[in-house]
């Protein structure tokens, strides 16, 4: 295929080809090019369907702000839906096809809603599917979604790596159009960290798109010298394929690095992407300004551009998207193009300019006073009609039309934070307000100043200004000599029509029509008039589209456009790949995974693990021949309760205390009191938020006279060392209290069952007989021949138990170690399953109690609240509704059928009742099989379950689709050693 | 050295400390240095000064880190710091320091809470920008910070022109190792 519409010049290197292909068809372009401009080199126009009505369309622009160009790139599971051919770098191999059309672009069978738009108006929707409601989700939705596609997705995971990262300057340069360059240079030269960014591949904005010389050389030139410059000084950063997304709190800017998007395949290890995150003391932005369109009948044709877009693809790209032009303008730029385009060799018909009083064209059909009132063509631009001063009407053969309704400043990132833009009408535009980001400020055509020399030496101005807030000192060097042209434009919006569509919003089909339908129902606020008609919701943000739709809206409302007022944008500017913002976080590395010291001898018995937070812990451990999690966790649990079982428990939090004020402070974070526990004692605790309700339990170790260790729940580990060091540092900072984390310095295992002290002897080198050791006890010992290692007798089982800890390192050694010393016992290493059910059998309470929203008396453990000290919660926790004797309390539970399984969950109704929530007496939190009994136990929380030990009622499980309900009895949470002899022995 | 017969495991589950080279960048896991955090007790600002100058230990300011002879230290919080010693020598470092430091400060062994991975070579801010905020181009030798890296708070010490270290939580070491290979092959 030849590029039939490549024209000399621009800046593309024709020594290299690019094959590409589009909707299957193969192509040709050259390095340089973006897949816009290659295809309309290739005499391709339409690469589109619209939104609703399935119009054939074709790109409008030459850059980001692009609504029709649409395309989906890739295939496979690298497929991207809804990328802008417009600023897709072109490259070997690039595959990409239209969307939104079937079955081809040329011939889409949807295009029928094209001739019904006389019912597809704006709120049509709303309208017509009220009825009936059920069928909005399940039916409506999904038939309207489908048809108005906006690309597919593949269902496959991203096979590519997106990375996150931080930056850091003193001024962040957004737009690297003239200025930005000039601002660089001169924070660059005054030795400001600098960071210069453009979506662009290319360096220089528009100077790559124009012919006018700057300090005497081509503008695209100038601006290579400058990078130049830029690139030899250390403190400035240059980021090519660098969008800068959105401003964000504290002087953080996002931005998306295109770093691989320019090759068919990310290099080994290399991301598709980075989000960078820059925090910057100062921000320029200097990100050029968008054309605008004028409407018009049927002025969405594929070959209707803006007209500065007509004149980028022939200086930049060498393309001439027709070989008969024209022009529609009301200002002097549009004319600018019609004589680039004439320079390039391009035949211009016709320049319609809207203003009577333009100066006249040498060598150009010039009609002053003119509008171009429809245009003519099937997928593509044939002629337009043109309505002359006087009336008369002319049709003139083109196969492209620029138009230009003047150009509105990119301020897009200067509305971030609810900066309101304000109107200039000087250029009939929108320019970037006051009130924007702090820190931010604009210059050239992004604040306003459109021409060469206005936008380099506003460039240089506002860098001195920024700089000179942060006490660096700059001088703008002389501009360097630019063209210098004052605007000139008669604000013109729309060609009055009666019965045609002209389109405002190309993206979401939005015409002139919708604004007054708008308007005449009533909805006339912008906010109104933007949701209503969807103006300004598409992708593109109404980047070509919305000052036009205010503009008309004004005009029906006779207000002014200030007066009419501005949506403004949101983050992100474009689009952003969802796999950015999520990063490395993703699959298994969506959070870092914490192992515990047993876990490579874990791994190597064959052990199942589960996630407990962050921490993988062994949840049983399989022998040969069981094929049934039961078997394992049965056989775990009985052997611990008539022999001895080891469990790794390192993931319970540890928290050092130390200080001459540690028992006291324990004393207030703690229900009960801590300051009078002996030396060498353990004791358990319970700790209370401040409403009453109970944070959190465990156990508490003096090892000194200013020293304790604190062990939490796994679950709870941060959040009360969170909490102590906030009562530390906040509520008592005259205590003297020193804390650190110590979960991950030590390897803890607990060792119980009736020989576990006999095992223990066998490592610990002291003495741990039970004179020596007794129940509660705790020490600094050592282990297997001299190592450091701690030793607590406590349990949670409710057998004689011990917990053993030894510095990390050795953890893995230790458990070795143990399960060799425990052979001759029989012992076994247990999971988190086995120690539920023991817990259980025990009654002591767990997560599954500790919920949130109940308090230490019913958990039956209300006397462990002292009166005779201050302590969080204490007080609230003694409120009527909290203390009443008849409140829930914990009970256990069985089923009167041994054979019966309970399920948690479910709720407690005495015999006779309705299973409704007003017959609730309560629930079951924790159930499990006791193998020791031989049939399901739980624990529940009942109404006044105290006095109700004995009694039968139902559980009732609604959800079950087998036993909704089972008859239970009530009985003592401790199943297991009620008085308390095992854990003593 | 304790005489006891238990074998030990590096953070990332082996036997000898694992060493990875990509690009100009070296990730070694290091095993040799003792840790133990020393906070000041109420009113006790002199005591620490002394007994840190009786065993040479310094005791660097908020944001920095100090190597001092045997000793090294950087600044955890207000009053407190870690303490670092070679492992051979003060496995027990507890009990090498209390004695001096007595009643006037607050001592916890902390050598495995941590795992600690040296990166040294050659444009380390490239690889470092992909991972924290820490901005390693505004900060030379002996700085160190407290930073999160893939979701685990770290500490990033400069210890030289081209060396620096990673300290974090040592049951996530396998996730930190990972993060920092990555890191410097997205960026080398």
């Amino acid at each position: 295929m030849t590029q039939v519409r490549r024209i000399a010049g621009g800046q593309i290197d024709r020594s290299s080809t690019l094959n590409f292909a589009f909707d299957g068809k193969d192509y040709a372009g050259h390095p340089g090019d973006t897949l816009a401009s290659a295809l309309l080199a290739n005499g391709v126009q339409l690469m589109g369907r619209s939104f609703k009505y399935h119009r054939p369309r074709g790109p409008i622009a030459a850059g980001a702000e692009e609504p029709n160009a649409i395309v989906e790139l890739r295939s496979g599971a690298r497929q991207e839906p809804n990328t802008r051919a417009t600023v897709i770098e072109l490259f070997d191999g690039l595959e990409a096809r239209s969307q939104n059309r079937w079955p081809s672009l040329a011939f889409d069978a949807m295009s029928i809603n094209d001739r019904l738009s006389n019912f597809l108006t704006a709120g049509f929707y709303y309208k017509t599917f009220m009825w009936p409601a059920a069928f909005w989700e399940k039916l409506y939705e999904p038939i309207i979604r489908h048809a108005a596609g906006l690309g597919s997705l593949t269902r496959l995971d991203d096979p590519d790596s997106y990375d996150k990262g931080f930056l850091h300057c003193d001024v962040l340069i957004i737009g690297s159009g003239p200025a930005g360059l000039s601002a660089a240079l001169t924070a660059g030269r005054a030795g400001a960290r600098v960071i210069l960014a453009d979506e662009d591949f290319s360096f220089g904005g528009r100077l790559n798109a124009e012919t006018f010389s700057v300090d005497g050389i081509a503008g695209a030139a100038w601006a290579a010298k400058a990078v130049a410059e830029l690139a030899s000084l250390p403190n400035v950063r240059l980021m090519s394929r660098t969008t800068v997304t959105g401003a964000f709190d504290h002087g953080i800017y996002g931005a998306v690095e295109r770093v691989s998007d320019h090759v068919a395949v990310p290099a080994a290890g290399k991301p598709r992407q980075i989000l960078w995150r820059i925090y910057t003391q100062r921000t320029l932005l200097t990100a050029g300004a968008i054309e605008r369109p004028i409407a018009f009948e049927n002025n969405d044709r594929p070959g209707i551009m803006l007209a500065g877009a007509l004149r980028a693809y022939a200086n930049r790209w060498g393309v001439a998207v027709g070989d008969r032009v024209a022009i529609f303008t009301n200002n002097d730029d549009g004319v600018r193009s019609a004589l680039d385009l004439k320079a390039k060799g391009v035949d211009v018909a016709a320049v319609i300019d809207t203003r009577a009083d333009a100066k006249p064209l040498d060598g150009i059909r010039h009609i002053r006073g003119g509008q171009v009132v429809d245009s003519d063509g099937r997928l593509g631009l044939s002629s337009i009609t043109v309505r002359m001063a006087n009336g008369a009407s002319d049709i003139i053969a083109v196969n492209a039309l620029g138009v230009s309704g003047g150009w509105n400043p990119n301020l897009n990132i200067s509305s971030h934070h609810r900066g309101r833009p304000v109107w200039n009408e000087a250029i009939a535009a929108f320019v970037p307000g006051p009130d924007g980001p702090k820190g931010l400020s604009s210059a050239g055509a992004a604040n306003g100043i459109f021409s060469t020399h206005g936008a380099l030496s506003s460039g240089a101005a506002a860098a001195v200004a920024a700089l000179s807030d942060l006490g660096i000192k700059a001088a703008a060097s002389k501009t360097p000599e630019a063209e210098d042209a004052p605007v000139a434009i008669s604000a013109f919006w729309h060609v009055p029509s009666s019965k045609g569509r002209a389109w405002i919003d190309q993206q979401n089909d939005v015409t002139v029509k919708d604004v007054k339908l708008a308007h005449q129902e009533n909805f006339r606020s912008v906010e109104h008039l933007k949701r209503y008609t969807t103006l300004g919701m598409a992708t593109d943000q109404g980047k070509t589209g919305n000052v036009l739709g205010i503009a008309i809206m004004a005009e029906l409302t006779g207000q002014s456009i200030p007066q009419t007022g501005t949506t403004i944008y949101r983050p992100p500017y474009t689009p952003v790949a969802m796999g950015a913002l999520a990063g490395r976080s993703r699959g298994h590395e969506f959070k870092p995974t914490r192992l515990t010291p047993s876990h490579k001898w874990a791994s190597e018995q064959g052990s199942i693990f589960v996630e407990v937070g962050m921490w993988l812990r062994t949840q049983w451990v399989p022998k040969p021949g069981e094929t049934i999690w039961r078997q394992s966790v049965d056989r775990e649990v009985l052997a611990t309760r008539n022999s001895v079982g080891i469990c790794d428990v390192t993931t319970l939090g540890k928290i050092d205390i130390q200080g001459t004020d540690a028992g006291l402070f324990l004393d207030r974070v703690y229900a009960n009191t801590f300051s009078t526990l002996g030396v060498g004692k353990v004791r358990y605790g319970l700790m209370l938020r401040e409403d009453g309700i109970v944070m959190d339990d465990g156990t508490t170790a003096r090892l000194g006279e200013n020293e304790y260790v604190m062990t939490t729940t796994t679950a709870n580990a941060v959040p009360v060392f969170r909490h102590l060091e906030y009562c530390r540092q906040v509520l008592w900072p005259d205590l003297d209290v020193q804390l650190i984390s110590t979960t991950e310095a030590w390897a803890q295992y607990s060792v119980a069952g009736p020989n576990a002290r006999k095992l223990l002897q066998k490592v610990v080198d002291q003495d741990i007989s039970n004179e020596a050791f007794p129940y509660m006890a705790c020490g600094e010992i050592t282990v297997c021949g001299g190592l450091r290692a701690r030793l607590f007798r406590i349990s949670f089982s409710g057998e004689l138990a011990y917990e053993i800890a030894v510095p990390t390192r050795y953890g893995d050694a230790m458990i070795r170690a143990m399960v060799e010393a425990g052979k001759e016992f029989d012992a076994v290493v247990y999971g988190v399953e086995a120690l539920g059910v023991m817990r259980i059998e025990k009654g002591h309470v767990a997560g599954n109690e500790l919920n949130g929203q109940t308090t230490a008396l019913n958990m039956g453990l209300g006397k462990m609240v002292s009166k005779k000290k201050d302590a969080i919660g204490m007080v609230l926790s003694q409120r009527e509704g909290m203390a009443r004797d008849d409140g829930l309390r914990v009970v256990g539970v069985k089923p009167v059928d041994p054979s019966k399984l309970l399920t948690a969950g479910s709720h407690f109704v005495v015999h006779g009742k309705s299973p409704t929530a007003e017959h609730d007496d309560g629930w079951l939190t924790s159930v499990a099989f006791s193998p020791n009994l031989g049939h399901s136990i739980a624990l529940g929380y009942l109404k006044n379950g105290a006095a109700r030990i004995g009694e039968r009622l139902r559980v009732v499980n609604l959800m079950s689709k087998a036993e909704k309900e089972i008859e239970v009895e009530i009985v003592s949470p401790h199943f297991i050693d009620p008085e308390g002899e095992r854990l003593r022995a | 050295m304790p005489n006891h017969r238990l074998k030990p495991l590096s953070p990332l589950g082996h036997d000898t400390p694992v060493v990875t080279t990509i690009g100009p960048v070296t990730i070694s896991e290091m095993i040799d240095r003792a840790l133990a955090s020393v906070a000041t007790r109420r009113d006790q600002d002199k005591a620490v000064a002394a007994a840190a100058k009786t065993l040479g230990i310094p005791l660097p300011g908020a944001g920095h880190f100090e190597q001092a002879g045997v000793f090294s230290s950087f600044w955890l919080g207000p009053d407190q710091w870690m303490v670092e010693a070679p492992f051979a020598s003060h496995e027990d470092i507890v009990a090498i320091l209390k004695p001096t430091f007595g009643r006037a400060a607050s001592i916890t062994e902390q050598t495995d809470a941590w795992v600690r991975f040296d990166v040294s070579g050659k444009e380390l801010p490239s690889m470092f920008e992909r991972l924290c905020t820490f901005d390693l181009r505004s900060h030379g030798t002996g700085s160190a910070t407290r930073t999160v890296i893939d979701h685990l708070g770290c500490y990033v010490i400069i210890r030289g022109e081209a060396l620096l270290s990673v300290i974090g939580p040592r049951s996530s070491a396998q996730s930190l190792h990972h993060a920092l290979v990555v890191a410097a092959q997205s960026a080398f």
